[in-house]
């Protein structure tokens, strides 16, 4: 697994309490890991601040998994 | 009884009567404070009579980009920004029947919009910092309505309305949101007033007096302290007796 998926895995596990083998590629921030629409808001300026990155409003509703996030992530750093 | 050493605050319209006094108690209990308001003069004054703990933050809060910016200013000046009172307000009192767009638009501008746009502008940091309380200043007239303030009166009660529907998106971040409801208070707003007006209000209220600046800044300090953290959503009516809501 390359290093921002670990990273951001660390972010998921810590923002929103799961266990680690929950958060698999296709999990579902909301419908899978049990996050409310404050929580997403959170988990994405938890990963600009991590990445020191901008994720704007529009592109922070496609990021619904975690392998959206990585993806996201991935291409922006 | 209330310790708030160690936090930062944001006050606007602090050249103002209840502003001042709201600064002045907040600074009392230990908060760092930001004063915002649009005469720079009489925010200077202030800040010199509260001595360290003080910044001065001009702003005109008809401006967007300005009020937009001052969030980040009081946290550049401040390191943070825990508690945001939105206090400042202006009224264009015009019967209804001949009220122009832009008195009811620059009401709603300064008093309604901005106070939006504030409470976004702070809400970022304070979610980060699982703690905040933001405290809005509303009217009686929002409650009661008034003659003559048909925008004034819809700004406040928008206020309201705001106010709690940002208590309910983030009251499990340990933020609290609340009002404060003033009645009639004895300040530069209210000394515009003839003597025989005067006389009238006051035969309307049990209390049979105007309230004090400090009166609303008691009940400012309280939803900023906190042992308020279970109070959210509130509107707490200071105003004599006037209207008990």
């Amino acid at each position: 697994m390359s290093d921002v998926a670990d990273r951001v895995k660390k972010i998921v596990v810590e923002h929103l309490g799961v266990e680690e083998d929950k958060v698999t590629e296709s999990a579902s921030f909301i419908d899978d890991l049990g996050a409310d629409s404050l929580d997403t808001v959170e988990l994405v300026m938890a990963f600009e601040e991590e990445f020191g990155i901008e994720i704007p409003d529009d592109a922070a509703e496609t990021i619904q998994t975690f392998g959206d996030a990585v993806k996201f992530i991935s291409e922006a750093v | 009884m209330f310790d708030l050493t160690g936090k930062n605050a944001l006050v606007t319209g602090a050249s103002g009567g209840i502003g001042g006094a709201i600064a002045t108690a907040l600074h009392g209990a230990g908060a760092t404070v930001a004063l915002s308001g649009t005469r720079v003069e009489p925010l200077e004054a202030l800040a010199a009579e509260l001595g360290e703990r003080a910044h001065v933050l001009p702003c005109n809060l008809s401006d967007g980009d300005a009020v937009d910016a001052l969030p980040k200013q009081a946290v550049e000046a401040m390191g943070s920004v825990d508690i945001l009172v939105n206090n400042a307000g202006i009224t264009r009192d015009q019967i209804f029947m001949r009220m122009s767009d832009e008195e009811w638009d620059s009401v709603i501008s300064v008093n309604l919009t901005s106070t939006m746009r504030l409470c976004r502008g702070v809400m970022r940091p304070m979610m980060k910092a699982r703690w905040g309380r933001i405290i809005n200043i509303s009217s009686i007239v929002g409650a009661t309505g008034n003659p003559g303030q048909v925008n004034y009166a819809a700004s406040k009660a928008g206020m309201v309305g705001l106010t709690k529907s940002i208590a309910y998106e983030v009251a499990s971040r340990g933020i609290t949101a609340n009002c404060v409801a003033p009645g009639f208070i004895a300040t530069a707003m209210t000394d515009k007033l003839t003597d025989d007006q005067k006389d009238k209000i006051n035969a309307q209220i049990p209390a049979a007096r105007m309230g004090t600046p400090e009166e609303i800044a008691a009940a400012v300090l309280y939803l900023a302290a906190p042992e308020a953290g279970y109070t959210t959503g509130a509107t707490i009516h200071v105003n004599g007796g006037m209207a008990m809501l």
